[in-house]
């Protein structure tokens, strides 16, 4: 979160949400800079998710200004303008939402052929290079339905990173797994990043978020309480809130992370 | 006759089997056993047969005339109820609302009455013959029930699915071409099948206003010959024909599910 604004991907200044008389976003301001990687942490219903869907421009905020790789978000008008930013943004949801009538390579080119017009040829190379990368070769042509949920989220990963985003945005991506796949899903997540991938993760992965994050941000109440470093926020910060919080999860996220180490 | 398009067909294999025999097997034989003990209602027979094929390719005919209309009327029709703009919605609604609940003879009857005997295009007298107007009849009948079928197919799909077509950058019209409609089309056979079979069955009814069909013919056939065990062999052929006519679509439907099951 460094002050210059040349090397920053993600901008929001002041942003303000609600959803009819909820309000949801309460005056955020996040600066993210290309090639990072920020965890996002906080209770349920902090407006983490929302967070996410003001950048890649699926909700869009009462007021506040939003910069999203060179593009101001918050004055797009048109769908049309909003479809062309979400090329650009890959996002990952919690449960993975892979189209069931397609195998996992048609999964994977599905978009990048049809939206972005990209070649076919090249696109199935790159999607089997993407299935290479999160370890998924051998499932090209199996369906969703015969996969497991950490392989389906792997393959959820290539299928937005097929799009060739500028940053990805991972929206609680193994809150929904089976304790025994939560580490192959963040061992993909973990190359990504070490990659140079610019990653915003809401997570409540503890162990993962202080090992991988350049920048935690902790939200409560629609409002960013505090950001810092890893070891700031999780271990020498003077917020009782957060000691709490961090306190209270860290037990589940440390075994479920040194599981996936195993792999 | 029964015009419910609503149940999907719980056919079990044991009774299609039993369906089957009695219609290729008890059927034709009783009318070839019959034929053989009583020569002269063979004769009789033989020599109305070529009419009442004739009759009987006016219900294939009508049958596929109106099924196609009315797939295609239907499905764009059903979309058109889920559009976002209430003006292409609300005719669609009305539409469906009237003529779902219309029985399919009041609707023979009426086409055949309120269209004119020929129409004038270009200053040419173009004839209007009565089996096109029980065509539109069908059509407009099965329109309103595929609507129904097409809304609910897509309503049934999860909204994670939109929302996933949406992060990757898909416009509305993007989402429902490549990967909400292919999902219905599973969904929507059983129901469709059910819909094609009561337009095949419908077709009788153009008897009524006229049209030579299987129906018209055998009627005739009856009234010509004069004789009771003529009359009941010439309604078991007409029965008969009507298995023949309806059971590929239900094959059919079935392949195409096992299809879609496989994959
Ligand atoms: N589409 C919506 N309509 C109304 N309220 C919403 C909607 N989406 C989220 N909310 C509300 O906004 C608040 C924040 O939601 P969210 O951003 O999903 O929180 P988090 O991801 O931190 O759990 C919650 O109280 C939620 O109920
Ligand atoms: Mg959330």
């Amino acid at each position: 979160m460094s002050a210059s604004t040349d090397s920053a991907i993600v901008k929001l200044e002041n942003v303000h949400l609600s959803f009819g008389q909820t309000q949801v976003l309460k005056g955020i301001d996040l600066t993210i800079n290309k090639g990072d990687a920020v965890s996002i942490i906080g209770p349920s219903g902090s407006g983490k998710s929302t967070i996410l869907r003001c950048i890649n421009a699926l909700v869009t905020p009462q007021s506040g200004k939003i910069t999203v790789a060179g593009t101001r978000v918050d004055q797009l008008t048109k769908e049309s303008e909003r479809i062309q930013l979400r090329k650009r943004v890959g996002i990952v949801f919690q449960q993975y939402n892979l189209f069931p009538h397609l195998t996992v390579l048609d999964n994977i080119v599905l978009a990048p052929t049809r939206i972005l017009g990209a070649d076919k040829t090249a696109t199935v190379k790159l999607a089997r290079e993407l299935l290479e990368k999160v370890r998924l070769s051998e499932k090209a042509d199996a369906y969703p339905g015969q996969l497991s949920g950490g392989q389906q989220q792997r393959v959820a990963i290539a299928r937005a990173l097929a799009m060739k985003p500028e940053l990805v945005l991972f929206d609680e991506v193994t809150s929904a797994l089976d304790p025994e796949t939560v580490g192959e899903v963040l061992w993909v997540i973990r190359d990504l990043i070490r990659d140079g991938m610019t990653s915003i993760l809401v997570t409540h992965e503890m162990r993962f978020a202080e090992e991988i994050s350049d920048t935690v941000v902790f939200t409560e109440n629609g409002k960013i309480v505090d950001y810092g470093p890893p070891q700031q926020i999780f271990h020498s910060t003077d917020n009782p809130r957060i000691r709490q919080f961090v306190g209270g999860l860290s037990g589940g996220g440390r075994g479920a992370v040194r599981d996936g180490e195993g792999i | 006759m029964s015009m419910t398009a609503t149940q999907a067909p719980k056919t079990t294999a044991k009774s299609s089997r039993v369906l089957r025999s009695i219609g290729f097997v008890a059927m034709p034989l009783l009318v070839v056993i019959w034929s053989l003990v009583d020569l002269t209602l063979g004769k009789e027979l033989v020599e109305w047969i070529p009419y009442l094929a004739s009759g009987f390719s006016m219900n294939i005919l009508i049958t596929i005339c109106a099924v196609t209309l009315g797939t295609t009327a239907g499905v764009l029709l059903g979309l058109m109820q889920l559009a976002p703009y209430w003006f292409v919605r609300l005719p669609a609604q009305i539409y469906v609302q009237i003529f779902r609940n219309a029985p399919a003879l009041v609707l023979i009857f009426a086409t055949t009455y309120i269209f004119p005997f020929e129409i004038v295009v270009a200053g040419n007298y173009l004839p209007f013959p009565d089996w096109v107007k029980a065509v539109i009849g069908l059509a407009i009948l099965s329109s309103a029930y595929i609507a129904e079928i097409t809304r609910g197919a897509v309503l049934s799909i999860p909204t994670t699915q939109w929302e996933a077509t949406k992060g990757l950058g898909f416009s509305r019209l993007q989402a429902l071409r490549y990967v909400i409609l292919p999902q219905c089309v599973r969904r929507s056979l059983p129901p469709w099948m059910n819909v094609a079979s009561s337009m095949a069955m419908g077709t009788s009814l153009a008897s009524l206003v006229g049209v030579h069909e299987l129906m018209h013919a055998a009627t005739d056939a009856s009234t010509a010959v004069r004789r009771l065990d003529f009359t009941i062999i010439a309604y078991v052929v007409v029965m008969a024909a009507f298995f023949t006519l309806c059971y590929p679509i239900a094959r059919l439907t079935r392949r195409l599910e096992q299809r879609f099951n496989a994959g």
